[in-house]
């Protein structure tokens, strides 16, 4: 039995847990608002409004795509479709900016960024221009060109900056952002029983942001263990000299962790390289390892942090770099019924980090090549400790071995670096496929490795001088 | 009834901007597309099955497993088919479902009807079909080889380029490419049929031809016109990927319901669609370009290769229109265009925004980036020193008339400053090196008409009820353009009433019967035309009721807000009752009128005529950021002079430049289809095809009304707008190439689109 509300409605059903929330709305309860673009995450004409009850009992609501989404996550939730949000015989704030702006023409994707402008207004996040346009950038739209959903996206911002911010349900109701039903749902949510543990042995299921989109038509058949709410499997523990992080944990959780923020100073300009905001809410690390994408965003940026994984199964648990835990294309050193439980990294020394993306669209796209480095060096630029891994190179996710092994003990120059780049050449086997030529991943790799050190070693050597070097 | 006493509300804001009047429902998730409809009990679903090998005999196709599964009801294949298995438009030459052979990777071979779509799409892994493989040809060129054509090469020729040539100061030659473009449209293709007594049909299709989905399903079926209606309430996009190719996904669903005597839905899925639809046409194209010491161009000659797909679809009415456009918006006395359509292993290539014109335009601004490159001076110099003027003939012998792109491209470098911004550019890239910047000015003069003379008509259909209440029916699809929008104000502005008192009516073939489809820009002028004589009549009729009555001269009879006025003094009749009278008086308050397009002809045995009712001018200037370290590019911005004559609403019809913009720059950058050597499609999901999103639009767009007196070819003088501007988005290709030149002079200039980061990475580290 999965339990849940959507929009006013208690929904107790019998309906296989692992069919997309998508078609449920749409096919059983016939909430046709809701509209099916893609079904794999890509443009966001089902988007879906989830609210999660925290532990301070306060409802916290995030968009999803409800095409990639089995409707088991939705067990204990508030699910809230484009019929949810609208009022009595008027436009909702976000709705009426975007028929002064004339945001909608064919009117096919409009709900979805309906649901993503209004779901941003009580989302908790600080109302800036950069997060409404956040809010929105997993929505594809084929007929505006985006200039009028940016403009009414910038009115909504405004009318929101009398937001109060410690009565804000109350208030976003009484400014006509969402209706009043909203009110109620918290004690309604409260009155769902906890979802009883799903089958041993099923095929696990975290955020199924890539199952879904590789197997929506036979995961509705088979036993699922739908474990994203596994709360043993969540959360970001931090202590002096380490990070560990639960398998579930989204990435999306993940990037607004104050110390991970404190860790990371560009995370922000990082993650918004890596999916859609709605991905980024349901995708979890776990589910992206063992994916083992040679392309994983998150793979490769945890890689070149030299990251351990815990897996676990009912014989006990082990901890593995995840380096070695790729054997060859889509294959892993995952035993019989092993879960990855946790992650973890070390924290103990300064370190500087870098993320590099390239794709033919900047955001909401695979890379053509993605690579990381985890980096220290000393004042004189001298390297003690250095990684680094590539996406697009290789049929798995690649720990560059040899070339970090080259970094330590050098000293951070265009001659240097020069240097590796050949190093670098050697290491990688990069294939020709709809994402680029070998030719172009080969100058790729260079050029993102290069990035690397011209955006963390500025003061010691840029683009000019190291093209110099090499003619 | 008693004389309306009801407060009066001004109506000319409708002037002003309304906003689309289906953003109400829009915006709250409650407006019908075709998988919105409430489908009858015991609705049956399908999906198609397709092949799987781009060109090949079929050997034998092995349904019994699929058959076997519970809740599959039949799976149909050419040997079902009652009337004709054919559905070519233009030329006869497309089966519905493959006889034989196949000549496409995704060409229907079989329709799966099942009682869930989840059925059906198990039921397609079971069939196994063998194929004995031929010869794939994917590109226009192998195709020209081989000698494979759709139809016979089209040629326009205006004075003699071989002698101009000769006398030429420089002359160069050289090669382009522009890739297709999928459509995209968020809704995919889609239909829903009903069967209805007596062996009729109601077809409720996501279609820009109703007509088209009723004649071919007529031909399909075996039966005549009048026992089909198809009727459309509004598209999830179109961009013309649904003017011809919505057909077939109607036509199976109708052959399924008449079969079946069951109401069936086919909407295809995201992957179904790419894999089996065609695409804007990839064109191959050679140029010679001769230019006088003054930079005048003296001759153009180009050859240009379309590559059409397995079958006509629309390939040689696009292949024309590529040549209408050939010398864009510069006057070439010596123009010698030819165009093969190609006949390759592609899905069939078809009607997307531009219809052609964006490919021809392309080779013309390649053509002219080459010669400046080579001669060392600005691409805006020789642009600029060749725009068309008044009384210019182009190459299909119509004389250019009420020319504005002289005008556009004046404002344009005045208003945003384009010499102080070249300048600026300039002086940015010598002092920057990660980073450069690139500027060009793209002209566009787009001529509107259906180029097929013979489909420039539309009729219009409209009923005052007794209340007072209007509907309104035209031939005119609604798919995002605003096409509604603006036959309601052409219906509340003629009549003076309000807008709540005006319905547009689902586009339906029984209201409203042999139309064009909504296509080549004109839907608004031909439908609103129309409309507006239907409204002249029964404006005509009503005030003469009153000029009878009150025994005066109609012309001192006018509506104004709601009421009757007669020689400027309100009356004491409101509109409900000036109904009211006519109802009583038994005068019919319904007319039906017929528009056709004045003046225009074209010969195809000359290749001659004067085939556009006007032309659309304007002028962008789009500048872009490189990053020369990752290959990267952004716009900074994209700004706009375009004639939109007098536009009857400018918020929809920025909405149509804007939108039209980005979809050209997609084409131009991002946007890239690939097929395997075998004619697999490996852009073959939105993972790995991407179209712009929030983030990669320029940062600002700014679009400025040129002042001109607009057309009365054109309805209310308000310029078609639909396709000119996503020719705007061909410049970036040219600004990002700019940017290029100036990071790496040793780049050698590729005209290649799309300008993706691949080429723009390997052309900054070309050595």
């Amino acid at each position: 039995m999965i339990e849940f509300i959507l929009n006013e409605r208690h929904i107790r059903t019998d309906a296989k847990s692992g069919m997309t929330l998508l078609d449920f709305i749409r096919y059983e309860k016939r909430l046709t608002g809701t509209k099916i673009g893609c079904r794999e995450g890509d443009c966001a004409a089902c988007t879906a409004l989830v609210g999660t009850m925290n532990a301070n009992g306060v409802l916290e609501y995030q968009s999803i795509t409800s095409c990639i989404s089995p409707l088991g996550n939705a067990h204990g939730k508030h699910i809230v479709t484009i019929e949810g949000i609208n009022l009595k015989n008027e436009l909702n704030v976000a709705q009426e900016a975007m028929k002064l702006n004339y945001a909608t023409q064919c009117g096919f994707c409009t709900p979805g960024f309906v649901l993503s402008l209004t779901g941003f207004t009580f989302s908790g996040k600080e109302n800036t221009n950069e997060n409404i346009m956040a809010a929105i950038s997993g929505n594809i739209c084929r007929c505006t060109g985006y200039k009028s959903i940016q403009r009414a996206a910038t009115d909504i911002a405004t009318k929101l900056e009398a937001l109060e911010l410690d009565n804000k349900m109350a208030w976003l109701v009484a400014n006509s952002f969402i209706p009043e039903y909203f009110l109620t749902i918290p004690d309604k949510i409260k009155k769902i029983p906890v979802k009883q543990e799903s089958e041993a042995n099923s095929f696990v299921v975290s955020g199924g942001t890539d199952m879904y989109v590789q197997r929506a038509d036979s995961l509705i058949d088979e036993q699922i263990n739908l474990v994203s709410d596994h709360i043993g499997l969540k959360g970001i523990i931090a202590s002096d000299d380490k990070i560990v992080i639960g398998a579930n944990t989204t990435v999306t959780e993940f990037a607004s962790h104050t110390i991970i923020q404190e860790l990371f100073p560009n995370l922000k300009k990082h993650m918004a390289l890596v999916s859609s905001e709605p991905i980024r809410n349901m995708a979890s690390f776990g589910g992206n390892f063992v994916n083992a994408s040679p392309i994983g965003d998150m793979t490769i940026f945890f890689l070149a942090l030299n990251t351990s994984i815990t897996l676990q199964n009912e014989k006990g648990t082990r901890e593995i770099l995840l380096k070695d835990f790729y054997k060859g294309y889509k294959t892993f050193d995952l035993q019989e019924g092993e879960l990855v439980t946790s992650i973890s990294f070390n924290t103990a020394s300064d370190f500087k980090f870098n993320f590099e993306k390239v794709c033919k669209r900047s955001y909401l796209d695979i890379a053509s090549v993605n690579s990381a480095m985890r980096i220290q060096a000393d004042a004189n630029g001298i390297i003690s400790n250095a990684h680094v891994a590539m996406g697009g190179v290789a049929p798995i996710p690649k720990y560059l071995e040899q070339t970090s092994a080259y970094l330590v003990g050098k000293t951070v120059d265009v001659v240097m670096v020069n240097v590796a780049m050949e190093k670098l050449q050697e290491e990688i086997a990069p294939i020709s496929d709809v994402r680029g030529t070998e030719d172009y991943k080969r100058l790729l790799a260079r050029q993102l490795f290069m990035a690397h050190f011209i955006e963390l070693f500025p003061s010691k050597l840029n683009l000019k001088d190291c093209l110099a070097y090499e003619s | 009834m008693k004389a309306n006493t009801q407060k009066i509300k001004p109506t000319k804001q409708t002037k002003k901007s309304l906003q689309n009047i289906d953003s109400y429902t829009h915006l709250r998730g409650e407006s019908i597309y075709v998988d919105d409809v409430n489908v009858r009990q015991g609705t049956l679903h399908a999906v198609v099955f397709d092949s799987n090998c781009a060109h090949g005999k079929i050997k034998s196709v092995d349904y019994s497993k699929a058959l076997a599964l519970d809740g599959v009801v039949r799976i149909l294949t050419s040997d079902d088919v009652t009337g004709e298995n054919q559905i070519g438009g233009i030329i006869p030459d497309e089966p519905l479902f493959a006889e034989g052979e196949v000549h496409f990777w995704g060409q229907p071979i079989g329709l799966i009807v099942a009682e869930s779509i989840s059925i059906a799409k198990k039921a397609r892994k079971l069939i196994i079909a063998e194929f004995e493989e031929l010869p794939v040809i994917t590109t226009a060129k192998q195709a020209k080889e081989k000698g494979s054509f759709i139809n016979a090469p089209r040629s326009f020729n205006l004075g003699n380029v071989n002698e101009a040539f000769a006398n030429c100061e420089y002359v160069f030659e050289g090669e382009t490419f522009s890739n297709g473009q999928e459509h995209l449209y968020i809704e995919s293709q889609g239909a829903y049929v009903e069967p209805l007594e007596n062996g009729n049909f109601r077809i409720v299709s996501s279609t820009q031809g109703p007509t088209q989905v009723q004649r071919i399903a007529a031909r399909v079926l075996g039966i005549p016109m009048h026992k089909i209606e198809v009727d459309v309430t509004r598209l999830g996009g179109g961009f013309g990927g649904k003017e011809d190719q919505a057909t077939p996904w109607a036509v199976m669903a109708a052959l399924a319901a008449q079969i079946l005597n069951q109401s069936v839905k086919l909407i295809l899925d995201r992957h179904d669609d790419l894999r089996m639809t065609g695409k804007r046409h990839p064109y191959e194209t050679t140029y010679k370009i001769g230019l006088s010491k003054d930079l005048k161009i003296q001759a153009f000659e180009i050859e240009l290769l379309q590559n059409s797909g397995a079958a006509a679809d629309l390939s040689p009415a696009i292949a024309e229109r590529t040549l209408f456009h050939a010398t864009n918006s510069y006057y070439v006395p010596n123009v010698k265009s030819t165009v093969y359509s190609c006949k390759t292993n592609l899905p069939p290539n078809t009607a997307f925004r531009g219809f052609g014109g964006p490919q021809g335009m392309f080779v013309i601004e390649s053509a002219i980036a080459r010669v400046a490159s080579e001669l060392g001076v600005l691409n805006t110099t020789i642009q600029e020193a060749n725009l068309l003027k008044e009384n210019d003939e182009f190459s299909y012998g119509q004389i250019a008339q009420k020319v504005e792109i002289r005008n556009s491209w004046n404002t344009a470098k005045e208003k945003f400053e384009l010499e102080k911004v070249q300048n600026e550019v300039a002086v940015f890239n010598e002092n920057s090196a990660n980073i450069k910047k690139g500027v060009a000015v793209m002209p566009i003069t787009f001529g509107i008409s259906f180029t097929n003379t013979q489909m420039n008509h539309a009729r219009a259909l409209v009923h005052i009820y007794q209340d007072g209440s209007i509907g309104v029916s035209t031939a005119a699809v609604e798919m995002g353009q605003g096409v509604n929008t603006k036959l309601l104000q052409i219906a509340v502005d003629s009549f003076s009433i309000e807008n709540h008192r005006v319905k547009i009516e689902s586009t339906n073939t029984t209201r409203v019967a042999n139309t064009s489809p909504s296509a080549a820009s004109a839907t608004a002028d031909l439908n609103g035309k129309a409309l507006l004589m239907a409204c002249d009549s029964l404006l005509f009729r009503l005030k003469n009721i009153v000029a009878e009555e009150y025994k005066v001269d109609i012309k001192t009879v006018s509506l104004r807000d709601e009421w009757v006025y007669i020689n400027d003094q309100k009356s004491t009749i409101s509109w409900e009752h000036l109904i009211f009278k006519a109802m009583a008086l038994r005068v019919a308050l319904t007319e039906n009128a017929h528009y056709a397009t004045p003046v225009i002809h074209f010969d195809k045995t000359k290749e001659k005529g004067h085939p556009f009712a006007y032309h659309v001018y304007g002028t962008a200037i789009v500048t872009t950021t490189v990053d020369c370290l990752r290959g990267t590019y952004e716009f900074d911005s994209v700004k706009i002079i375009h004639d939109f004559g007098k536009s009857m609403n400018l918020g929809i019809d920025l909405g149509q430049i804007e939108g039209g913009l980005i979809q050209g720059i997609g084409w131009m950058t991002m946007e890239e289809i690939s097929y395997a050597a075998n004619g697999k499609l490996l852009s073959n999901a939105l993972s790995t095809y991407k179209v712009p999103d929030v983030y990669s639009v320029p940062k600002e767009v700014e679009v400025i009304p040129l002042e001109t007196p607009g057309n009365d070819m054109a309805v209310l003088k308000s310029k078609a707008v639909g396709e000119p501007p996503l020719m705007y988005g061909i410049g970036a290709y040219f600004a990002i190439q700019n940017a290029i030149r100036a990071f790496n002079p040793k780049y050698k200039m590729r005209f290649h689109a799309p300008m993706t980061p691949e080429k723009v990475l390997m052309g900054l580290y070309q050595k």
